[in-house]
C-alpha cells in the first residue's frame, strides 16, 4: 500500500515528475500525430494510386497492341475471381491547346478507353471535377450531372454553353484583331473546324490536314460542307486537370487559387504515332470533363480518349464506311494494348496474376497488379514511414533517457525517505517497487495525455494548420504543392495502443536503473545521507 | 527461533536482546574506522537503557545493530537467545517491522505524507495492499487512539512541514508505537528539541516503558537525559567502559 501510496504523493508533488509526464507526453502525441497523417497520406496516396489503376492489368510490349481483344477478354473472364474487364489503347502523344492566343503543348499519356468499362474496373467517375464537391476555382458550373450516373462522353448542357461562348468570344477577338475583316476567316479556321462530313453531323478529325501526314485521305473527302463549330468533335477527351490548370494568386484575397485555362466544351489537339512506322498523326478532341485524382503523375499526364477514336487515330481501326469515318465504329476490330481487370476479391490478386501469366504465356503479354505497377513509389512511402518511426522512437528513447536521469535525481533527493522506509521495515523489493511503479505510473499518465493530445491534434489538424499558416504567413500543408485539400489523417487503433505501451514500458525500463539503485542503499548510509 | 508472534509479552528481567563480542568497522577509503570493538550488552524485556558517550564512539552503531539497521562484522545479536544479525534480509525486515521502533533525533517523518498516513506507515508496509485496504478502518481508528495520547489528534492532515519539533518527534514516537513493537531504539530523541520539549518526550518515553512495558534502548549524549533510564551504559571508543543502575 505503501509503494502505490508513496509512489502517487511523488508524482503529485514533484514538479520534476510533471516534467517527465510532459516528456512522455509530447512524445506520444507526436508519435501519434506523425503515424496517423503518415497513415492517412499513405491510404490517400494508396486510394488515388489505385483510383485510376485497375486491380490487374494485362499489358502488352507492343507498342501497336494486340488484334482481337474480344478474345483476350474472354480468356480473362475465365478466371473466377475477374469480375469486369475493360479494353485501353495506350500511347504517348502530345497534347496543344490555344490559351490567351498562344499555343501551348503538354507531353501526355493519351488512353483509348470505353467509359463506362473504365468506370467498372477503376472508379473514373468520382474523379471528374464536375461530379466532385470542390470544383476548380474558377469553374463556375454548378455540378448537374447526377453522381452517380454512368460515365458517356456526352456534353453537359454547361459545356455546350461554355463551347458556343468560346467560339462566339474568338470570332469577335478575332475580328477585333483584324480590322478589316478579311483575315478573320482564316484564323477562325485555324482555331475552328474547317469542314464537317456530310452526314455524321460532327466536327471534321483533323485541324489542319496540310501540317500532317495524313494516311486515309477519304476521311476528307466529304463534301465541304460549311460546319457548325459548336458541335463538339467526334473524338471526345477527359483531361487530367494537372495539364490545363495552374495556380493562381488571387488580386483581392492573395490566395492562390487553381484556374483552369480549358473548360468542358473547348476543343484541345492531340498528338500521336500511327501505328506500324512512327507518322505522327494529330486530332481535335472536344473536352467533356477534366479530372482530378490528386496524383500529380497523372492529373498532369492522363487523357482519356474514346477507344475507337484513338484506335482510329492510331491506325489500327479501319472505318466500314469510308464517306462516313466516324460511323459504326467496332472497337473490337482494332487493337487496344491492355486489358484492365477487376476483381471480386483482391486479396486474390496474386492467384490471379499467376493464373493468367500461365494462360497468357505465349502472348508476349505482362500481367501486374497496381501495387507492382506503381511498386516504387509505395515503398518509397512505406520506407519513408518506417524511418521516420524509427527516428521518432529515438526521440521517445531520448526521453527515456531524460527519466532516468530525473529518476536519479528523485532517488538521491529520496535517499533519506528510503533509509526512513527500511528502518520502518520495508524491503529492498518493496523500495524498487515504489519506484518501478513510480515510473509506470508517470508513464501511464503520460501516455493516456499523450494519447488524448495526440487524438485531439489529429482531429483538429487542420484547425491547427491554418492557425500554423496564419501565424507564419504562408501556408504549411499548401494544396497546390502537396496532393490533398486537407491534411490526411488516419488513425490506426492498434497504433495508438502500441504507441501507449511504448511509452509505458520506456518509462518503467528508464525507473528500472534508479530503482535497484534505492533498492540497495545501505539505511543507516541513507539515513545519515545529509 | 519461534516465530516473531510467539514471542511472550510478559515484562521480565532474564535477557531479551543481546550484543554478543560485536565489532564494526567502516571504511573511509583504504582505511578501516573500527568503530565498535567487542561490545556485550544485555537488555532485558521491559528495561529502560540509556546508552551514553561521546560522539563517534559508536552508540547510534550500536543501536543499529540492535535494531537490524546493520550488521556486525563480528559477533552476534540475539532476541531471546535466538541469533537474528544473520537471518535473511526479508526476515530481518519483518523483524524491523513487528518487534523493533525507530525514534531519531531528526524525525525523519516521509516529507509527502500527512501525520496520519506517517503514523501509518509501518502498518502499510507490513499488510498486503489488500490487507490493508480491507482493515484499513481499523488501523485508521488505532492510529488515531495514538495520535490523540501524543496529543496531535488537531494535526492529523497536517504534513510534517507544518508541524513544531516535538510535534514531529511525538508524531515518529507515535509511528514507531503504531505497530506495537516490543523494542523502542531512539537515537537521540530529544536531540533536536529545547529542554521543555525535551522532558515532555522523555516523561512520554518514561510512561511507555512503566505502563506498557516497552523495551526502550535509548542513545543520548546528556546525561541528564540519560539518567532517566533504568540503567545506563557507557561507550567509549567502540567499548563499554560502565554500567550503572540509574537513581
Amino acid at each position: 500500500m505503501y509503494k502505490l501510496l508513496l509512489a502517487t504523493k511523488y508524482l503529485k508533488t514533484r514538479v520534476i515528475a510533471f516534467v517527465s509526464i510532459i516528456s512522455v507526453t509530447l512524445g506520444v502525441a507526436t508519435m501519434i500525430v506523425v503515424n496517423s497523417v503518415m497513415a492517412g497520406f499513405q491510404t490517400e496516396m494508396q486510394d488515388r494510386l489505385r483510383g485510376l489503376l485497375s486491380d490487374v492489368a494485362v499489358m502488352t510490349h507492343d507498342t501497336d497492341g494486340f488484334e482481337d481483344p474480344d478474345k483476350l477478354m474472354k480468356i480473362i473472364h475465365e478466371c473466377q475471381y475477374v469480375e469486369a474487364t475493360t479494353p485501353t489503347h495506350e500511347m504517348w502523344g502530345m497534347m496543344s491547346f490555344r490559351v490567351m492566343g498562344q499555343e501551348e503543348q503538354r507531353p501526355v499519356r493519351i488512353i483509348g478507353i470505353l467509359p463506362e468499362g473504365k468506370n467498372q474496373v477503376s472508379p473514373l467517375a468520382k474523379y471528374l471535377l464536375s461530379r466532385q464537391d470542390k470544383d476548380l476555382s474558377n469553374r463556375d458550373q454548378v455540378p448537374e450531372v447526377d453522381l452517380n450516373a454512368p460515365v458517356t462522353w456526352d456534353l453537359s448542357a454547361t459545356a455546350l454553353g461554355v463551347r458556343k461562348d468560346k467560339i462566339a468570344y474568338d470570332l469577335l477577338r478575332n475580328s477585333e484583331t483584324v480590322p478589316d475583316g478579311s483575315g478573320s476567316a482564316s484564323q477562325v479556321a485555324s482555331e475552328a473546324p474547317l469542314t464537317r462530313t456530310a452526314d455524321s453531323g460532327e466536327g471534321p478529325l483533323f485541324d489542319n490536314p496540310d501540317e500532317f501526314r495524313i494516311e486515309d485521305p477519304n476521311e476528307f473527302q466529304a463534301d465541304a460542307t460549311p460546319i457548325d463549330p459548336t458541335i463538339p468533335q467526334p473524338a471526345r477527351v477527359f483531361v487530367g486537370s494537372g495539364l490545363v490548370s495552374s495556380p493562381v494568386p488571387n488580386r483581392e484575397t492573395g490566395e492562390i487559387e487553381v484556374r483552369a485555362f480549358i473548360n468542358p466544351g473547348e476543343d484541345i489537339t492531340l498528338t500521336t504515332l500511327k501505328s506500324g512506322t512512327p507518322q505522327p498523326v494529330s486530332f481535335k478532341a472536344t473536352v467533356v470533363d477534366l479530372f482530378k485524382c490528386g496524383m500529380s503523375e497523372y492529373d498532369s499526364n492522363l487523357v482519356f480518349v474514346n477507344l475507337e477514336q484513338m484506335q482510329k487515330a492510331r491506325g489500327t481501326l479501319t472505318p466500314p464506311d469510308p464517306k462516313h469515318p466516324n460511323d459504326n465504329l467496332d472497337w473490337k476490330t482494332g487493337s487496344v494494348t491492355a486489358i484492365q481487370i477487376k476483381l471480386t476479391d483482391y486479396s486474390k490478386a496474386k492467384l490471379v496474376v499467376e493464373y493468367l501469366r500461365e494462360r497468357l504465356a505465349g502472348m508476349h503479354v505482362s500481367v501486374e497488379t497496381w501495387e507492382q505497377q506503381q511498386g516504387p513509389l509505395l515503398q518509397a512511402v512505406e520506407v519513408e514511414r518506417a524511418i521516420l518511426n524509427v527516428l521518432l522512437f529515438l526521440i521517445i528513447a531520448v526521453a527515456g533517457f531524460g527519466i532516468l536521469a530525473i529518476f536519479y535525481m528523485i532517488v538521491v533527493e529520496k535517499t533519506r525517505d528510503i533509509g526512513i522506509l527500511k528502518a520502518l521495515g520495508a524491503s529492498s523489493r518493496g523500495v524498487m517497487s515504489i519506484f518501478l511503479l513510480y515510473g509506470l505510473t508517470l508513464g501511464l499518465v503520460g501516455s493516456l495525455a499523450g494519447v488524448m493530445l495526440g487524438l485531439t491534434f489529429v482531429r483538429y489538424i487542420d484547425s491547427i494548420e491554418e492557425c500554423i499558416s496564419m501565424v507564419l504567413g504562408r501556408k504549411v500543408f499548401d494544396e497546390t504543392i502537396y496532393y490533398f485539400h486537407q491534411v490526411p489523417t488516419k488513425v490506426n487503433p492498434g497504433t495508438v495502443i502500441w504507441v501507449a505501451l511504448g511509452a509505458i514500458a520506456i518509462a518503467v525500463l528508464a525507473s528500472i536503473l534508479p530503482a535497484r539503485r534505492a533498492a540497495q542503499l545501505h539505511p543507516v548510509q541513507a539515513l545519515r545521507y545529509e | 527461533m519461534p516465530s516473531i508472534l510467539q514471542i511472550p509479552n510478559s515484562k521480565t528481567r532474564v535477557s531479551y536482546l543481546r550484543a554478543l563480542a560485536i565489532s564494526r568497522a567502516y571504511s573511509k577509503g583504504q582505511v578501516k574506522v573500527p568503530v565498535l570493538r567487542g561490545v556485550d550488552l544485555c537488555v532485558g524485556r521491559g528495561e529502560f537503557v540509556s546508552i551514553v558517550g561521546k560522539s563517534g564512539c559508536g552508540k547510534s552503531t550500536l543501536m543499529h545493530l540492535f535494531g537490524l539497521l546493520d550488521t556486525p562484522d563480528t559477533g552476534e545479536v540475539r532476541l531471546e537467545q535466538n541469533r537474528i544479525d544473520d537471518l535473511p534480509a526479508a526476515t530481518r525486515d519483518e523483524l524491523r517491522n513487528r518487534i523493533f521502533g525507530f525514534v531519531f533525533q531528526f524525525y525523519h517523518l516521509l516529507p509527502e505524507l500527512t501525520l496520519l498516513d506517517n503514523v501509518l506507515t509501518p502498518l502499510m508496509i507490513r499488510y498486503s495492499a489488500w490487507e490493508y485496504w480491507r482493515r484499513r478502518k481499523e488501523f485508521r481508528e488505532q492510529a488515531c487512539e495514538i495520535v490523540k495520547k501524543m496529543g496531535l489528534d488537531h494535526r492529523l492532515r497536517h504534513r510534517p512541514s507544518e508541524l513544531s519539533g516535538g510535534e514531529m518527534q511525538r508524531a515518529a514516537i507515535a509511528r514507531a508505537l503504531i505497530g506495537q513493537p516490543e523494542v523502542l531504539l531512539a537515537d537521540e530523541p530529544t536531540g533536536n528539541l529545547d529542554a521543555v520539549t525535551g522532558r515532555e518526550i522523555m516523561d512520554m518515553m518514561a510512561r511507555l516503558n512503566e505502563d506498557e512495558g516497552l523495551t526502550i534502548i535509548m542513545v543520548t549524549h546528556d546525561e541528564s537525559i540519560a539518567r532517566q533510564a533504568n540503567r545506563i551504559v557507557r561507550l567509549t571508543e567502540g567499548r563499554i567502559q560502565g554500567l550503572e543502575e540509574a537513581a
